[in-house]
């Protein structure tokens, strides 16, 4: 593996609820990523970000990690979840609330 | 750098042969696209897998010249009989 896949793979297994995205929870650098943090928000669900902005290793080692060419992306348990269209299909069929609401108590 | 609607729907049309594909230009720049692409192929797969088919044949561009697409994948309804 290389050093950063190791890295993320330590980032995703690190907490529960992982979202890589551009820029912050408070100021989110994307339209996309900023749906995706509305979104968990909005569940209520406690969670970790990753600014692959500040990063560059990250940004590029997340795309081949998770086989997934855009951000954001969201880690649930060490899993990979879906980008901010997954997040908003899965948010209105209440899967997502399902997903992150099953967190170990 | 843009790209036209059409490329859009050639390449994920010459990946995935059945695919319905409807793309709609979302701000009117030719550079932010919402993408609906419908294929039986996509029977069984999960979201990810079908979102993956979709990228895969976009290839180098998704995340590149392509930045923004929002992409909704479907099951044509009636295929499953």
């Amino acid at each position: 593996m290389s050093d950063a896949n190791q890295r993320i793979d330590a980032i995703v297994k690190g907490d529960d609820i992982v979202l890589f995205m551009k820029g912050t929870v408070l100021f989110p650098q994307c339209g996309f990523s900023s749906r995706a943090v509305a979104i968990l928000d909005h569940l209520g669900a406690k969670y970790e970000t990753v600014d692959v902005l500040q990063d560059p290793e990250i940004r590029n080692g997340i795309k081949g990690y998770s086989d997934w060419p855009t951000i954001p992306q969201l880690y649930v348990r060490g899993e990979f979840v879906g980008g901010s269209d997954i997040m908003m299909e899965m948010f209105e069929s209440g899967e997502l609330q399902q997903l992150v609401g099953e967190k170990a108590e | 750098m843009p790209m036209a609607a059409s490329e859009i729907e050639a390449l994920i049309r010459a990946a995935i042969p059945d695919a319905e594909v409807s793309i709609r230009d979302l701000k009117g720049d030719g550079d932010h696209y919402a993408a609906k692409v419908a294929s039986a192929s996509f029977a069984g797969m999960s979201r990810v897998r079908q979102h993956q088919a979709v990228y895969a044949a976009l290839g180098a561009r998704m995340g590149g010249e392509l930045h923004a697409l929002q992409l909704e994948t479907l099951v044509p309804s009636g295929d499953h009989q």
